[in-house]
């Protein structure tokens, strides 16, 4: 009784939010191409996701200074930035909204879970998604023609590691712990396979949770297996204690993770211990990308230090536009008709995308934690 | 036999710290029969408070002694978990002492919401990360590595339980309140204070969480506006598995849930072939519970209370 009054008004709320949606829809024959960026803008992750909408901003910027001619006529770029707070329920809501308020594409969002299921309403409403950070393979993996990202997806990242490991580290006796998130699941399962297929042995596979603190039972447990290489994952509130607890029950094999544990609040947790540790990110650092440093100058001179994605947000708007031109139209049907075609040389490093809607061109880094700073390795191709 | 020892120290330090956090569950519900579910985020009151104290002490006075600097930390935060348990008891629950026993109850985890959200305005959504100030020494028994830090915790968690049992079993407050325990009405009649004893009951537990949350984030390295709610909940079965109400049945309770879950963790993996995993470390402490409480209801030391009331 009561679900099904929430059901009716939620139905109603909906509704009346598309029809008031209806009236500022722009019309097709306007000169204002609205596109949309979503990102958590309130929340701990604010910071990363007001650096993603910049990235944008400053591509749409430039490319309106440049001025952009479709089918004839003199055309801007206008982006409408929307807050997902990193929740999937208010990522659907905006996602929506946006929908309504007639963007012809969505640069994001950052979040692979927010990602996943606003790409559902973007492809009913049959406009591109270029998210510049969601990760998890899932994304691409629906079978919707409208997805994209420009960045290494979990399994690129999770294979590179799995090589790395057998490879570069020459670990023979290899031990998994994961978090069971759709992420440290997907992220492990990829590292066991690469790393088998490189020779590597997997003496243990551990779980945990995203909650907990106390790893000494598992630890322990995995120490009676004697490993050369500890693979975590997971994220740096479970990495930290994770590497102090190894140290603390002597454990002397290394600890190698995904772009969970490489950040900064990862070394504070995990204090001296953290020395040694090996954990990669997608992509690359801002001043090896072959734009990186002049992107630096541009970015900076308007919005401060680049947090993390940015590039990326960057180059997903370039993506975009290029695929415009193509098309010589802003309709999403002719944009996502050629957005497969994408072969552009962005910030980052080269932009395509494979018949899922993955980047090809996506690199991994691999950092070390040296000197109680992260520093780089190598970075795959 | 040097993984067995090794579980077994796992499980003894989590133990001795589950068993701290327990008594403050069984003290109250020994009196008052509620079970105060804000005595997690007390426990973590105290260990972000601590942490505060910490972090500003190490930054005036870099030269300190990392001991001297954790006890400052644990020096202010069990006034603090003291006042504000004495507060919880005033505000909370004292309004509601004759109210029907689901009321005061609700009002708990009410409490504990609260604190939880007001911690997360204090202190952030972000794990704090415990200053490394603290010796790292370790020594091997048996093939087992044991640091410093942990036979701290374990001898502090001891002396702990010691004293409350003294004070419970020699003292006059503890007379009184092992009087209010039996019989509120009667124990008003021979002239016990019961508003006070159930104050200092409140009070004594908060300053034993207090502790408790310093040695979690501590031996963790970190705390989380979060971690009294998991915390919480162990201690508490750990009290209800020892018998809840019984003073020494939380600290037996408490090291039994430690043993059992390192162990669980450890080995449940090769017991069952690889069917159940690591993951299954809290299902596998949770089993042992109802087993438990299928023969024994009130526990393992527990007494039957059921007609009491």
């Amino acid at each position: 009784m009561h679900s099904s009054k929430l059901a009716l008004s939620v139905v109603s709320l909906t509704l009346a939010i598309s029809i008031a949606g209806c009236g500022n829809k722009a019309e097709t024959g306007s000169n204002v191409i609205k596109i949309g960026s979503v990102a958590p803008l309130t929340g701990p992750q604010t910071h990363i996701g007001k650096d993603n909408e910049n990235g944008a901003r400053l591509a749409v910027d430039e490319i309106n200074a440049k001025g952009l001619e479709l089918g004839g006529k003199k055309v801007s770029l206008e982006l409408l930035g929307e807050d997902d707070q990193a929740e999937p329920k208010t990522a659907t809501i905006v996602a929506q909204k946006l929908v309504d308020a007639g963007v012809v594409a969505v640069i994001g969002h950052l979040n692979s879970g927010t990602s996943i299921p606003a790409s559902k309403i973007y492809h009913d409403a049959g406009i591109p998604q270029i998210s510049p950070s969601a990760t998890a393979v899932a994304y691409t993996a629906q079978g919707y023609q409208t997805a994209y990202r420009v960045m290494a997806n979990d399994a690129q990242q999770g294979k590179a590691l799995g090589q790395f490991a057998v490879g570069k580290m020459a670990a023979k006796k290899i031990a998994i712990i994961d978090d069971r998130t759709a992420y440290g699941q997907g992220l492990a399962d990829e590292f066991e396979k690469a790393a088998k297929a490189a020779g590597g042995e997997i003496v243990a596979h551990e779980f945990t949770n995203d909650r907990a603190t106390d790893f000494s039972a598992i630890l322990t447990s995995i120490k009676g297996r004697t490993p050369d290489l500890i693979f975590f994952g997971g994220m740096d509130p479970q990495g930290g204690p994770m590497a102090k607890q190894m140290k603390s029950l002597g454990l002397t094999a290394k600890l190698l993770g995904g772009d969970g544990l490489q950040n900064v609040n990862f070394m504070k947790l995990a204090g001296a211990d953290a020395e040694g540790v090996i954990a990669s990110s997608p992509g690359l650092p801002i001043d090896s990308m072959p734009g990186g440093p002049a992107f630096r100058k541009r970015f900076e001179a308007k919005y401060g230090a680049i947090q993390v994605y940015a590039p990326y947000a960057y180059d997903a708007v370039y993506a975009l536009v290029d695929a415009m031109k193509r098309a010589n139209s802003a309709e999403p049907a002719k944009v996502l008709a050629e957005l497969p075609k994408t072969d552009l040389q962005g910030v980052s490093g080269p932009v395509k995308f494979d018949a899922k809607g993955d980047t090809t061109g996506g690199a991994v880094t691999l950092y070390e934690v040296k000197g109680g700073k992260w520093q780089v390795l190598e970075t795959i191709k | 036999m040097d993984i067995f020892a090794q579980q077994l120290v796992n499980g003894l330090v989590l133990g001795s710290i589950y068993a701290l956090v327990a008594l403050g569950y069984t003290m109250v519900y020994g009196i008052l029969e509620l079970i105060n579910f804000a005595h997690g985020e007390v426990t973590m009151i105290g260990a972000m408070v601590a942490l505060t104290v910490i972090g500003v002490l190490a930054g005036v006075a870099p030269d300190l002694p990392g001991v001297l600097v954790v006890l400052g930390g644990i020096l202010v935060a069990i006034p603090a978990c003291m006042l504000l348990a004495f507060g919880i008891e005033k505000i909370a629950y004292r309004p509601l002492r004759k109210a029907p026993r689901l009321a005061p109850l609700i009002t708990a985890i009410g409490v504990s919401i609260i604190l939880q959200n007001l911690a997360m305005l204090i202190w952030g959504r972000q794990y704090v990360s415990f200053p490394e100030i603290l010796p790292t020494t370790k020594f091997e028994v048996f093939g087992a590595h044991i640091s410093l830090l942990q036979i701290a915790i374990v001898v502090l968690a001891l002396t702990i339980m010691a004293c409350l049992w003294l004070l419970v079993e020699r003292t006059r407050l503890g007379r009184a309140m092992r009087a209010t325990a039996q019989s509120r009405e009667v124990a008003e009649l021979m002239g016990v204070n019961v508003d006070r004893v159930i104050s200092a009951t409140f009070i004594i537990g908060a300053a034993i969480a207090a502790i408790a949350g310093v040695m979690v984030s501590a031996y963790y390295g970190l705390a989380h506006y979060y971690m009294g709610f998991m915390l919480g909940l162990k201690a508490f079965s750990a009290a209800v598995l020892g018998g809840i109400g019984n003073i020494a049945g939380a600290m037996l309770g408490g090291l039994l849930l430690g043993v059992i879950e390192a162990l669980g963790a450890g080995y449940i993996g090769d017991i069952t072939g690889g069917f159940l995993g690591s993951h299954y470390q809290d299902v596998f402490a949770f089993f042992v519970l109802i087993g438990v409480l299928v023969f024994r209801p009130s526990g393992l030391l527990g007494e039957r209370v059921a007609n009491r009331a």
